[in-house]
């Protein structure tokens, strides 16, 4: 018999982390998208989840894959518009400072994800490589390259 | 912000995980993924945590019983798909403050009695049988069931009532007219007879 604890629990101690981490790869609008279909095929998968499994790392693995589908949906559907308007922007948390999340967004695809990873959800570049192929350097490079451009491209920035 | 130190530490805000939460809450109901929806409500006796399947409610637990231990049970019996969402328990809920306020003489909600099983099952089924502000011994309800010598099998039956409350356990009494052991405690119990006896 299953000693699982209650999803409920799951989400009070992970919801924050996927959030933030949905939040550095996708819009505001598009990241609670991206948390909501994370957490939904999670509770679908829960009672199957090994129970020496990384609770932390399956859901990271799971927003990589729905932040991915929605990006997909995004291009795949471009809005068209007669002029380029001035609005504020929804990149990122709301309130959060614009220059720092363009910088963000701006990183490409895979220095953006490792960045994610390492970064807003404390994921050690073993478990990070798992989730975006490759080798465990290659993601540290991703992760250090993708620092290393918000630097330039945001003075002052970046983890130290 | 900064830097982005805070750009990849700072909390997400308690609104929007709230609001996120509703939304799963929904998005799970709707897929038939809610096995097991759990909300708690304030009573004279205590904070009561109230849990339903699909197909009704399952369990009603008092504070003493540890709410916590009691969700761990529920995702070990019947499913771990187990989230706070309060809607599933709306009529529950209603129902159960229209009891303590003494407007409210009998419960009815569609119940999912899975939690039970034989004797136990029987005899919790019986317990509604004793009307609002009666009581009865533990023979006498051994007796309503047809099995007089299982007085002390009607004493764990009702110590195992998962429904406390709804299946009114609280009814059933030593012979001497003491009121015996309840799973939310002998106060609770006696609560429950004097609200019963004073409506």
């Amino acid at each position: 018999m299953s000693i699982k604890q209650p999803f409920e629990k799951v989400v009070e101690e992970h919801g924050g982390t996927v959030l933030r981490v949905c939040r550095v790869l996708l819009a505001s609008h598009d990241a609670d998208d991206a948390w909501s279909e994370t957490f939904l095929s999670a509770m679908r998968a829960y009672p199957e989840l090994p129970e020496t499994a990384n609770t932390e790392a399956w859901l990271v693995t799971i927003a990589h894959r729905k932040a991915i589908d929605v990006l997909r949906s995004r291009r795949r559907q471009p809005v068209p518009v007669e002029a380029l308007t001035e609005e504020p922007t929804s990149l990122g948390i709301p309130g959060a400072d614009d220059g720092l999340w363009q910088a963000v967004r701006a990183l490409p695809d895979k220095q953006r994800q490792a960045v994610a990873y390492h970064y807003a959800a404390g994921l050690p570049y073993a478990e990070i490589a798992q989730i975006l192929g490759g080798t465990t350097d290659a993601a540290r490079r991703a992760a250090a390259d993708g620092i290393r451009n918000l630097r330039r491209n945001y003075p002052g920035g970046g983890p130290s | 912000m900064n830097n982005t130190d805070d750009l990849f530490t700072t909390p997400a805000d308690a609104g929007a995980l709230a609001r996120l939460h509703r939304r799963l809450e929904q998005a799970a109901e709707e897929e038939g993924l809610l096995d097991v929806a759990y909300r708690t409500v304030d009573s004279p006796v205590g904070t009561l945590l109230l849990a339903a399947t699909p197909r009704g409610l399952v369990r009603v637990a008092y504070d003493v019983e540890g709410h916590d231990r009691v969700l761990d049970t529920l995702a070990s019996r019947l499913s771990p798909r187990v989230l706070q969402a309060p809607k599933r328990l709306d009529a529950a809920a209603r129902e159960l403050e229209e009891y303590f306020d003494g407007r409210r003489r009998s419960f009815d909600l569609p119940l999912d009695l899975s939690l039970s099983k034989g004797f136990r099952l029987l005899v919790q089924q019986h317990l509604p049988s004793i009307g609002y502000a009666q009581t009865r011994s533990y023979r006498q309800v051994a007796e309503l069931v047809g099995n007089p010598k299982a007085v002390r099998a009607v004493g764990t039956a009702c110590a195992t009532n998962p429904l406390p409350v709804v299946l009114p356990c609280h009814r059933v009494l030593r012979a001497d007219g003491t009121p015996g052991g309840y799973a939310g405690g002998p106060a609770a119990k006696t609560t429950l007879l004097n609200l019963e006896a004073a409506a």
